[in-house]
This record gives structure tokens, C-alpha cells and sequence, in this order.
């Protein structure tokens, strides 16, 4: 036990010493969620867009200041002609407009039909998508503030709602995706290239030729980064919290607990990595493009899993950091619990047990 | 030749106790190969290694050194052939060895990012022991690097590093040690002093065994395996080898040595000659005593001037080549 | 301890000096690494480059290659000034090291072709002098498997060839026979006593003192400083030793530090 503890200690040493090591533990998870939190974000806010108002009459103003008054929009009112405003848009000047039709407030009270044109720029699909759900959204809420209470709208329409983020705050899904990330780069890439760093130095064959049982410098390697792994998961969940403002809607001892299953996982496959490799530089290579890219791929928080064909929707059910990114934005996020996400932690558990299994058959004690 | 270890290899049931208690290390048939059996480390590797003694194991790099001693401290498993240390068999009682030997393996093997005293303590806590437990045995040597007990390993000079490695290797006590080409890379000064060191400690009864590519470090051994190719070429005590050597060694020189040189090469009296510092050392084909004249002659039919040549005993080099280039043992004695 | 000076040398004006030196020093920091160090090398000639660990020989060899700025001094090799000639000194020399020399990926021939056509030797010139060079080490049939299959000692021999391949003035072997067994490092002084005669200077460093006597000249550097420069006859009767092991000993225990 004293052997374990010196070994224990012994790996501090190493990561407090290392600059590199440092950074990555906690320079990293800083610079992601800032990065995610604040420039990559998807969120669209203050879109240029242009409305003309050709009708002039009450509610196309009144229209006009509700899209102003919104966080979203920065409106310029602009009585632009069709063919002015096409060419606009081939000039790229502007990314959308909203034409409003003459007469729309008679069409509006009286025919009780009224058209709005939006045009968007569809080469960025991204920012079209967003202003035509931010603009619905507006006159949904226009349309139902011009209507009496008692008079009963004839007109049933779909209702367009941003769900579980009413703000609009984009940095939300990036803190499930970024937690994955890094708790992958800790428990994968770390512990690995720690674990091939002793055969690199030799210092592995004197490890192995002591009393010290060789199946315990797996278990003393992966305690410290498991330690470490536990402190960056609390470190980027007060990012998330007080820096991005990032409720945490659900159990914090379910999440705890899902994360804690994850490093698992990951610390499984670090060890499985470092069984196979007798170099650091391939431990590394193999965690980034084994690993860290399918995290970043297949996950679903860079890029929409649905949107992907059906094979690589396949493969996403192999990146263990699919399924966490998964339970955690339930229960973070949407504030669902054990029974919703019981799912994802029964594979993350499978995925383990088969790694650790892999693992330690396959630990040599001896060398080659 | 007689083979020692044939009734241990016939016998597979032979108890570990079976093993003399005075032989600490025994090495029967080893044999390894790499890739998938290409390239043959060890054939046939046979040597024993007695008490308290010093046993150098001495041979160039590619030799199969590094490999004869993973298989002894149990990292590598031999592919024929068997092994004792301390009389436990080195594949089923690989526990019981990795808790009695000591092992310094051929490249600095510490934590470069920890200090002195952090490596020590680590590894007498690995062992099972603390510092303090055996410090006698270490105290000559640790002493000299204590000064800088608080500087990280990797910030230590090749002869202090050498040291500490020394220091991590018999904390716990071993019974026997191995040492794999710790002089190699070394300045003559640190080397010096390292075998100084290894004398020290077989006074305190360790078995050592220790390999080098350094040929002159051979007389510093109680006794010495020539090693190449995987092959041992031949074990015995230094003196008993270089005593053995066949036939009369001659060194010539002269004030032209590469011309000196290339004319005895092309004479056709000459078996070898080799360059040896200064000298030459030549062996005659058909020697009857009077080799001295005769090269003298020739060097002076060639022209030669300050021409010298005298009669020397041989070297472990001398024997080294004479054995590693023939095909045929010429040391008929003894097997 | 006076340093040994051979006062057969020529006066330092001689122009077509193989390497001349100076007053070289190099420092970083505060640490001298070289501390003025003076000697000529005559063209063909053998010059041991002894020392500790520590004690410099790497440091100064790099300056005279042309891979490091000097601190302060004078130095030419193959008469180019190592200051401002530097891309000139690395046509004109040839470089070998224990450590890197060849591709153990890339067969002999594919070797011999990429370092002939890093040192600008025509394609033609390439083709014919790798036939002479693989017949002349008996490598005919190893011409075409790759290198790292190859036993060290051939290796070394090989590596050797191949910094010879563009007829240098100079060669800098850096511990060329390190771990090779005894017949195979006769050999390559073999090689290196061929060289000499069809003059080839050489700069050699060695860890083993037998090879020390096979050089014309020798120096011993102890801390950044020339300790002893001369042959090694005049050496060893200046010392009172019985071989150059015992002089390096003497001169090399003396030293203050030992490499970091």
C-alpha cells in the first residue's frame, strides 16, 4: 500500500514538474470554453437585416420596432425596389430582408390573412435557418399581441420555440462537448503517453524487475489522472457556470456520477493504448486520431448527427464520448434524470468492463 | 565437448533447490531469437556465475548481451534453453527473483524530473525497503553525490547519474546484481572509478555479473564470457584466456605503421595482424621460434626503417579476435 | 599542468592548413564551454579530438563544422572562415556521428543517392562511384536491403563511406566506433588510414584509447581548455606513461566539471 502511495506521489511530480503537462490540464479547458463560449459560438446575434416597408401604415411600423426592439436583429429601414434589393444580396451587403407587402394592415384586420416576404442569403444556411426561427418567432408574438384576448384566432400555426434555451444561449451545447473533449485528452492521451514515457526511458524494465506487482503501475498510473480528470471536471463546470453563465439544470451528483463513468471509459483506453505502443509519439498519434477526432466528429456538437449518413451515424455508437455528451446535456441541460439517461451509462459501463478487460489480459509482465 | 547442463535440460522436473545454492546464476541452452526467429540473439548460451564473484560478460554491441540479461532478470522469455538466479528458475519463480536482484539496465534509466533523493526513495519504497535500511552498503558511493541530493536527476553529469543508478540498483540489498553495459558512453575517469566501485561492493559478498564493450575493462573481472553474435565464445577467468592463446603474438612497429601494416597483411607468412595503439600484433603461420627475426627481416626487405618487434603476451583483445575470426576452438584445453 | 605544445608545427600564417584555430572560445552564459583553443590540422593528417564528458569536444567540433557561431576567435576549415563561410566549410567537409548517420529505413544504394545528391555530386558521378563504393565494402549483396538490417559494424564502415562520397578535404568522425566489435574497428582504421594517405584530413573523437595511439596527433581537452597537444610518442614520454589510457587518465581526472 506504501508502494502505491510513493508510486502515487511519484506521478505528481512528473505532471507538476512538466510545463506541457500543465497546460494541457488547465490551460486547455480555458481556452476551449472560451473559444466555444464566446467566438465559435452558433448563436446569431445583432443580423443585419433590411426591411422595407412598403405598406407604411401602423402595423408594418408597429412590426418594424417589435424586430428592432429585439436583441437579434439590428433593423435598418431601407425602401428598397425588388430588383435593389436582389442585387443587394449578390453583393453580399446584406444577409436578409423583410419586405412588408402594401396594405398589410387591412389584409391583417380585415382579410385576416396577411404575407410577409423574408428573404435570406441561403448561401449561409446557418444564419438563414436561425433568422427565419427568430423572425417566426417575432410575429407569432406580434400577431398574438394585435389580437384581442376574447376574439378566437381562426388561423391554427405552427409555433416556432427554441426549447430548453429560451436565451438563445449558444455556449450551452458547447459545455457537454468540451467536458467529452477534455476528459478524453486527460484520461486517454495523458495517461498513455504516461505509461509509454517508462518504457521509453527504460525505466520500466526496472519497475518490472522489482516486487512492485506489474498489474499495479497501470492502477498507480491511472489514480493520478483520474484524480486530476475529477479536478478538471469541476474546473470546467465553474467556467460554464459563473464565466458562461451555463445553468446546470439537473442532479449534479447523476452528473458526477456519468462523469465519473466516462473517465473510466477513457482511462480504459488510455491503458489499452499504452499495452500496444512502445512510444510516446504513438500513443499521442493514436489517441488524437483514434479518439480525439471521432469526439470531435461524431459527437454531435460541432456537427448535427442527424444530418450525417447513415454508416457514419453507425460509428458514432463506437465514440464512447457520443454517449456521454449525450447524458450529460440531459441532465445538465434539460434537467432529466436517471431514467432518461440510463441508456447512455449502461454503455459507457459495457464499453469499460470490455476495455478493462482487454487491457488486463493483455498487460505483459514482461517485456515484448 | 562435454555438456555441462544436459541432465538439467533431460530432467524438467529438477526442483528450484535442486539448483546449487552457491551458483547464483545459471544459465543452460539459452537460446532467442527476433522476428519471428530471423535474427538470432542468443544460440545455445551456456555459463554459470559463482558466488561472491565479479563476471563480466564481454562483448561489442549486437552481441546478445542486453538480451542474456532480460532473460536472466525475467523480462524476456528465452526461447529454448533454461535459467536460474538465486536458484529460482527465471520463468516460473519470476516473483521470487524480481524481489533478490538488482538491475541497472544499459540506458540512464531514473526519472530525469525527479531529484536524488526522490529516485532513492522511490525506488527503496518500490523494493520494499526505505534508505536508511541498507545505507552501509551504499554510504561509500552516495556520499559522492549527496552534495547534490536536491538537483534533478536529468541535471546530473554521466559519472554522478551512473552513481545514482548504482545507489537505486542496491537499495534493497540484492543478492546478486546486474550491471548492463554500465561503463559504455563513460569517460576513462568515471569508468575508472565505477570499477573501483564494483570492487567494493563484491567485498560485500554481491554477486555481480556485468557487461561492457570495452575489452581492457575485462581484467578487472574474477572471470569473463567472451560473447559475440550471440555465441560465447569462450569463459575463464582473464588470465587463464589471454594464458591459453595458442601460439606466439608479436608486436612490430615501425615508422611508416599503415605501410608496415599493409606489407605484413600481404606477406604470406602472416596468419593476423592487427593494429594495437602503436604496435602491430602479428601471428606467424608456421612459427618455430624465431618470429621476431623473421618479421624483422621482412620489414627490412620492405624497407622499413626504425623497425622494432618484440614478443608479448596477448590480451583479452588478442584472444577476443583470435576467437571471434577462427572457426574452430583453438583453445583445445579445457572442454 | 603547462600545455604541451608540438613546436614542429607551422606558423600560424600557413595557408593551406586543413583546420586552423585560434584563440576559439565559446561561451553560453557565463560558462565557457571552449576556452581559447589554438591548433593547426595539416592536410591528411589523423587528429585525435580527446576529452572528458564535459569537457567541450562536442561544442568545439560544432563550431568547426559550421553548425555554431564561435564566442570570439579566429578558425578556418579548408581554408573558409567559420564565421562567414560557414555554407562553404559543409561543402568541403564530410560528417559522421555514433549516433545518426545513415537511414536504417533506406537501402545502401537509396542512402548513398540521397546524401550524394545533398551535396550537389552529379547524377552520373552518384551512379558510378556507389558501383566502386558497394564492391569495395563487399556489400553487393546487402546493395538492396535495408540498412537498419545490416549489422553495426557494417553500418559504420558504410556510413563512413558515404561521408566520403563527395570528396571532402575533411572528415569529422564523432566517436565512429563506438560498441563495434574489436576486428570490425580495425577495419574501420583501415578505412580511415586509406583515407589519410589519399589526403583526406580527419577529426576524430574516441572513447577508446588504443584507437587515441593510431592518430598522427592528439589533443586532450580537460574543462573547455587544450590540455595536451602532440603525438602520442611524445605524449606518453612526457607523462611517464605506458599508454595513452594513462595519460588521458592523468590529465582528465584533473577536471573541474563534467557534462550536464
Amino acid at each position: 500500500m506504501k508502494q502505491l502511495f510513493v508510486f502515487i506521489r511519484k506521478e505528481f511530480y512528473h505532471v507538476f514538474r512538466d510545463r506541457r503537462t500543465l497546460l494541457i490540464l488547465f490551460g486547455l479547458p480555458l481556452v476551449q470554453i472560451l473559444l466555444f463560449g464566446y467566438a465559435l459560438t452558433s448563436e446569431v446575434k445583432n443580423i443585419d437585416l433590411v426591411v422595407t416597408n412598403v405598406s407604411n401604415d401602423v402595423l408594418g411600423q408597429r412590426l418594424t420596432n417589435q424586430l428592432r426592439s429585439s436583441a437579434f436583429f439590428n433593423v435598418q429601414e431601407q425602401p428598397l425596389s425588388p430588383t435593389q434589393i436582389e442585387s443587394a444580396f449578390k453583393k453580399g451587403q446584406i444577409k436578409a430582408a423583410l419586405i412588408i407587402p402594401a396594405g398589410f394592415s387591412a389584409d391583417f384586420t380585415k382579410a385576416r390573412h396577411a404575407t410577409l416576404q423574408l428573404l435570406t442569403d441561403g448561401s449561409e444556411p446557418n444564419i438563414s435557418k436561425t433568422v427565419l426561427q427568430y423572425v417566426n418567432a417575432i410575429v407569432q408574438d406580434f400577431q398574438r399581441a394585435q389580437q384581442p384576448v376574447t376574439s378566437i384566432s381562426p388561423v391554427i400555426t405552427p409555433e416556432v420555440r427554441l426549447l430548453y434555451n429560451e436565451e438563445g444561449n449558444g455556449s450551452i451545447n458547447y459545455v457537454p462537448g468540451v467536458l467529452a473533449l477534455i476528459l478524453m485528452i486527460v484520461c486517454t492521451a495523458l495517461t498513455s503517453v504516461a505509461v509509454v514515457r517508462e518504457k521509453e526511458t527504460g525505466t520500466m524494465e526496472i519497475l518490472l524487475v522489482s516486487p512492485f506487482k506489474p498489474v499495479m503501475v497501470l492502477v498507480a498510473k491511472a489514480i493520478p489522472f483520474l484524480i486530476l480528470s475529477l479536478a478538471n471536471f469541476a474546473f470546467i463546470l465553474l467556467l460554464a457556470v459563473y464565466l458562461l453563465q451555463v445553468p446546470i439544470a439537473g442532479s449534479l451528483l447523476l452528473l458526477f456520477i456519468i462523469t465519473l463513468l466516462f473517465i473510466a471509459t477513457s482511462l480504459s483506453f488510455g491503458l489499452l493504448i499504452s499495452n500496444a505502443t512502445n512510444s510516446q509519439q504513438v500513443a499521442l498519434l493514436i489517441s488524437m486520431m483514434g479518439l480525439m477526432l471521432p469526439t470531435i466528429i461524431f459527437t454531435g456538437f460541432i456537427f448535427p448527427l442527424e444530418n450525417m449518413p447513415l454508416p457514419f451515424r453507425w460509428i458514432s455508437n463506437l465514440v464512447p464520448a457520443k454517449w456521454y455528451y449525450a447524458a450529460v446535456r440531459s441532465v445538465m441541460l434539460k434537467g432529466l434524470g436517471l431514467a432518461d439517461v440510463w441508456k447512455e451509462m449502461s454503455v459507457l459501463c459495457g464499453m469499460t468492463i470490455v476495455l478493462l478487460s482487454i487491457t488486463v489480459k493483455r498487460f505483459k509482465i514482461r517485456l515484448a | 565437448m562435454v555438456k555441462p547442463y544436459s541432465m538439467k535440460k533431460n530432467n524438467l522436473h529438477t526442483p528450484p533447490d535442486a539448483v546449487p545454492a552457491d551458483t547464483p546464476i545459471i544459465a543452460a541452452h539459452l537460446s532467442k531469437s527476433y522476428n519471428k526467429g530471423t535474427v538470432a540473439a542468443l544460440s545455445d548460451v551456456s555459463l554459470e556465475v559463482k558466488k561472491g564473484e565479479l563476471f563480466g560478460l564481454i562483448g561489442p554491441d549486437g552481441a546478445g548481451k542486453t538480451t542474456l540479461f532480460r532473460i536472466l532478470t525475467t523480462l524476456l522469455l528465452a526461447d529454448e534453453g533454461q535459467a536460474w538466479v538465486s536458484g529460482y528458475d527465471v520463468v516460473k519463480n519470476f516473483k521470487q527473483i524480481r524481489r533478490t536482484v538488482g538491475y541497472m539496465p544499459g540506458k540512464f534509466s531514473l526519472y530525469q524530473d525527479l531529484t536524488v533523493q526522490e529516485n532513492l526513495t522511490f525506488f527503496a519504497t518500490l523494493f520494499g525497503t526505505s534508505v536508511e535500511t541498507h545505507y552501509e552498503l551504499i554510504k561509500d558511493i552516495y556520499d559522492q553525490i549527496k552534495p547534490f541530493s536536491d538537483r534533478r536527476a536529468g541535471k546530473l553529469s554521466g559519472g554522478m547519474k551512473q552513481k545514482l543508478a548504482l545507489c537505486c540498483a542496491l537499495i534493497h540489498k540484492p543478492a546478486v546484481l546486474f550491471l548492463d553495459e554500465p561503463t559504455t558512453g563513460v569517460d576513462v575517469v568515471s569508468r575508472r572509478e565505477f570499477w573501483e566501485m564494483l570492487q567494493q561492493l563484491k567485498q560485500q559478498g554481491i554477486t555481480i555479473l556485468v557487461s561492457t564493450p570495452y575489452m581492457e575493462e575485462a581484467v578487472r573481472c574474477d572471470r569473463i564470457a567472451l560473447i559475440q553474435n550471440g555465441r560465447i565464445l569462450h569463459v575463464d577467468t582473464p588470465s587463464r584466456i589471454t594464458g591459453a592463446f595458442p601460439v606466439n603474438l608479436y608486436a612490430a612497429k615501425a615508422a611508416s605503421i599503415y605501410t608496415l601494416l599493409k606489407d605484413l597483411r600481404s606477406w604470406n607468412q602472416v596468419e593476423s595482424c592487427y593494429a594495437f595503439g602503436e604496435w602491430l600484433h602479428v601471428t606467424l603461420r608456421q612459427d618455430t621460434g624465431n618470429g621476431q627475426a623473421l618479421i624483422r627481416e621482412y620489414a627490412a626487405s620492405r624497407a622499413h626503417a626504425q623497425v622494432v618487434v618484440q614478443t608479448i603476451a596477448p590480451t583479452i583483445e588478442d584472444s577476443f579476435i583470435r576467437l571471434a575470426t577462427s572457426n574452430t576452438l583453438p583453445y583445445g584445453s579445457g572442454h | 599542468m603547462d600545455p604541451v605544445i608540438n613546436h614542429q608545427l607551422p606558423s600560424p600564417a600557413t595557408a593551406d592548413a586543413a583546420i586552423e584555430c585560434r584563440e576559439l572560445s565559446k561561451k553560453f552564459g557565463d560558462f565557457m564551454a571552449v576556452d581559447r583553443i589554438s591548433f593547426h590540422v595539416q592536410p591528411g593528417e589523423i587528429f585525435g579530438f580527446l576529452g572528458a564528458n564535459g569537457a567541450g569536444k562536442t561544442t568545439a567540433m560544432r563550431m568547426l563544422c559550421g553548425l555554431s557561431y564561435p564566442s570570439s576567435g579566429h578558425a578556418t576549415v579548408a581554408g573558409f572562415d567559420v564565421y562567414r563561410e560557414q555554407e562553404k566549410i559543409k561543402q568541403h567537409i564530410g560528417y559522421m556521428s555514433q549516433k545518426f548517420s545513415l537511414y536504417d529505413d533506406l537501402t545502401p544504394l537509396e542512402n548513398i543517392r540521397f546524401f550524394g545528391g545533398v551535396y550537389g555530386v552529379a547524377e552520373r558521378v552518384i551512379k558510378e562511384r556507389s558501383r566502386e563504393l558497394v564492391q569495395s565494402l563487399g556489400l553487393e549483396k546487402e546493395a538492396n536491403k535495408l540498412v537498419g538490417a545490416l549489422p553495426l559494424g557494417w553500418k559504420q564502415k558504410l556510413a563512413f563511406a558515404v561521408a566520403l562520397f563527395h570528396r571532402p578535404r575533411i572528415v569529422f568522425l564523432d566517436e565512429p566506433t563506438g560498441g563495434v566489435d574489436p576486428v570490425t574497428r580495425r577495419q574501420f582504421w583501415d578505412m580511415i588510414y586509406e583515407a589519410a594517405e589519399k589526403g583526406v584530413t580527419i577529426f576524430v573523437t574516441t572513447h577508446y584509447m588504443d584507437e587515441a595511439e593510431y592518430c598522427d596527433r592528439v589533443t586532450i581537452m580537460v574543462d573547455g581548455k587544450i590540455e595536451a597537444l602532440d603525438t602520442p610518442v611524445h605524449l606518453k614520454h612526457r607523462f611517464h606513461c605506458d599508454n595513452m589510457d594513462e595519460v588521458f587518465y592523468r590529465l582528465a581526472r584533473t577536471a573541474q566539471r563534467s557534462d550536464a
